[in-house]
């Protein structure tokens, strides 16, 4: 892979200049192994288009979500104050990020403590590339057979379903449904600060079921948005048959197209 | 003449002790503590309008929303027929408003009367099949003990007993019509009832009499009696889901509130001209604000309304991935339990040593949650349990420390490393160098 051309918010002001993007990496983004490659293939694409976007680096913190969903409002307006401080330094607008928990969290909850953002998922700003024809791909995953799971923070949190969608399909991919998709989707068990934590006793493990509905689709490839759902469905299809597909982010599909 | 004091004296006492209810569950609501939904009236309006009015979100599963619909509609234009009934009851006349419209509107009125009638009894026996011969599942899971399956019960036998009576007094009366009997005007059409006529034409014109009579009067309290009835069954939603859809929450679902209790605690933390030993201006109010809900009486009072307006379909818990994997979950079961026990608030004289959460809500029940939002999402009437749960994890976390220790070590690391892992904030762009 080539070298990746990364800047820090602090380099474009020591250079007097301003980015036009800020790409929010998320913790998981930075930290989590599978997350990181996530980011990678992001980056890889913004290099492609010469997106002069920054990175916040070691100023970036925990947008908070975690903490929020598991009860700790303490921990989460701390986390928030904190970044949206950074972030208003910085005078930051428009932000993009890969994880649809920042993304929720930055783009509804922020605003009532003060920071006011334009926030997009990445596969709605992917599809403003394309749409401004910065962006184009080649037909290398042409034929495979994609099933796409709706992260719950992007589709009913945010109702956003089209964009992934409409993404997959520019690949040249047949997309085939779930029977439980976009507003009917189902949980792939991670939120609610459920990734940090054990499932309590039950039946059966949300991530399971879940895989299962997309193995039953007979897919090469399970796309996501998200990199918690892309651990739980990984972990999932490791448990039920290992191999039988590979569950990738959006991101990365298209990178694999460039 | 005396009929009609009789009568007038039922249908007062009936309309005063419906208010006086009405106001203990009102009075219940506002235990709630106080929560601003009077912004967006239009949007709220709109949202009224289409939601509860309009059943748009009860589509998504359109068999029941067709048999639902018949209900509904039936509900509304036969209460017209009320109206009449109710002059008739208290002047002593006989269908009086034949003596104000116009025959064809009337005989149109009676008909489609008449023809819904007929779709409510017949979605009633439908939708009795489906709790008690076909058992969907989402009407047997553990909170429907068997006070809410008699209701649900009860309100479908109850309304079809009305329907019954209904048909058999318009085909009497129609019988009683046809033989020219003095005071039964020749008005309505009967397209329903006309069938039942053959069964009742062996009847002398006494018989007759007395059947409608007894029909009629069958009707009437029926009415007045399931008005009463409706406030201490799930069937309140009829009334409540036009409030509780005009009061929900109109953000995107993934919008959690942000405490303002909290705001102004961190807010000082994070200061640093604050003046660490000042007396908190708000120490007073200690005992009154705490940090999420552990009772009934925490919770604002849409949620208190939410519960009450629930009419336990378990649309929600049938779609929650928790309890689809078998986590004793159930949002229905926290409407459920909310209302029962602001009900238990509401009624006891003293305070007693109860709580929502403990004593109806376990913490096992609100970790199992992953917050996806499919609860709120499929509530036909917008109604959100999914806050109730987030208020009462907050309670658990900020009040009593106790969240399972996972997440406890998650809030340690987010709090010393600004992530939820134990990586360093140094390290946050090790991502670029790994090939």
């Amino acid at each position: 892979m080539d070298l990746l051309k990364v800047k820090k918010m602090s380099e474009f002001v020591e250079n007097g200049e301003k980015p036009d993007i800020l790409f929010w990496v998320g913790s998981a983004g930075s930290f989590d192994e599978r997350a990181q490659k996530i980011t990678r293939a992001f980056v890889t694409i913004l290099n492609k288009c010469n997106v002069n976007f920054a990175v916040l680096g070691e100023e970036e913190s925990s947008s908070g979500d975690a903490a929020k969903r598991a009860g700790n409002e303490f921990l989460f307006q701390m986390q928030a104050l904190m970044n949206i401080e950074i972030l208003n330094s910085y005078d930051v607008r428009r932000i993009v990020t890969t994880c649809p928990h920042s993304y929720n969290t930055i783009k509804n909850e922020y605003k009532g403590l003060g920071g006011n953002y334009f926030v997009q998922h990445h596969t709605e700003y992917l599809e403003e590339l394309i749409d401004n024809g910065e962006l184009s791909f080649n037909n290398n995953l042409k034929g495979q057979k994609v099933t796409y799971h709706d992260p719950c923070y992007l589709g009913r949190a945010n109702d956003v379903y089209d964009p992934p969608r409409s993404l997959i399909k520019k690949l040249g991919v047949t997309l085939q449904e779930m029977p439980r998709n976009k507003r009917n989707s189902f949980c792939c068990g991670a939120g609610g600060a459920q990734m940090f934590k054990e499932a309590e006793k039950g039946t059966n493990e949300i991530n399971i079921v879940r895989t299962q509905e997309a193995l039953d689709t007979k897919p090469d490839i399970i796309a996501t948005g998200c990199p918690f759902c892309n651990t739980m469905l990984t972990d999932g299809v490791k448990n039920i048959s290992e191999n039988s597909a590979k569950v990738l982010d959006i991101a990365e599909l298209i990178a694999e197209c460039l | 003449m005396i009929t009609n004091f009789i009568f007038l004296f039922i249908f007062l006492f009936a309309i005063t002790v419906f208010s006086l209810n009405l106001r203990k569950i009102i009075r219940n609501i506002n235990l709630g503590i106080d929560v601003d939904r009077s912004d967006n009236k239009k949007i709220r309006l709109k949202n009224m309008f289409r939601v509860a009015l309009g059943q748009s979100k009860m589509f998504d599963r359109p068999i029941a929303a067709v048999l639902h619909l018949f209900l509904y509609v039936g509900f509304i234009i036969i209460n017209i027929e009320v109206v009449e009934i109710l002059i008739d009851g208290i002047f002593g006349t006989h269908r009086f408003l034949a003596h104000y419209v116009n025959n064809t509107i009337y005989n149109i009125l009676i008909g489609s009367f008449e023809i819904l009638a007929f779709l409510v009894f017949f979605s009633c026996i439908i939708f009795l099949i489906r709790r008690n011969v076909i058992r969907l599942k989402r009407f047997f899971s553990k909170e429907m003990t068997s006070w809410p399956k008699t209701d649900a019960n009860l309100i479908l036998v109850f309304e079809i007993l009305l329907m019954g009576a209904f048909l058999s007094m318009n085909a009497a009366d129609g019988l009683l019509q046809s033989r020219n009997i003095d005071h039964y005007i020749i008005a309505g059409s009967f397209p329903v009832s006309q069938f039942i006529t053959p069964i009742f034409s062996p009847l002398s014109s006494e018989n007759l009499i007395l059947l409608e009579r007894f029909c009629w009067w069958f009707h009437i309290l029926g009415i007045l009696g399931f008005m009463n009835y409706v406030l201490f069954s799930k069937h309140l939603h009829i009334f409540f889901a036009f409030p509780s859809t005009y009061y929900a929450n109109i953000n995107n679902l993934g919008q959690f509130n942000n405490l303002q209790s909290v705001t102004n605690e961190v807010k000082l933390m994070l200061d640093p001209n604050a003046d660490p030993f000042a007396t908190p201006s708000s120490s007073d109010d200690n005992n009154s604000k705490l940090f999420g809900a552990k009772d009934a009486t925490d919770l604002n009072w849409v949620q208190l309304l939410n519960a009450y307006s629930c009419t336990e379909c378990g649309r929600c818990t049938s779609v929650c991935p928790a309890n689809q994997t078998g986590k004793e979950l159930s949002p229905r079961k926290i409407m459920m339990d909310t209302r029962d026990r602001i009900e238990e608030i509401g009624n006891s004289k003293q305070k007693d040593n109860k709580s929502l959460l403990g004593d109806y809500v376990t913490s096992e029940e609100l970790w199992a949650c992953t917050t996806c939002n499919a609860c709120t999402d499929a509530c036909p009437i917008d109604l959100d349990p999914l806050s109730i749960i987030m208020d009462m994890r907050r309670y658990l976390v900020m009040e009593e420390s106790s969240a399972p220790t996972e997440l406890n070590n998650m809030f340690s690391n987010v709090e010393n490393n600004g992530a939820p892992w134990k990586f360093s904030a140094a390290d946050r762009l090790n991502w670029t160098k790994i090939n």
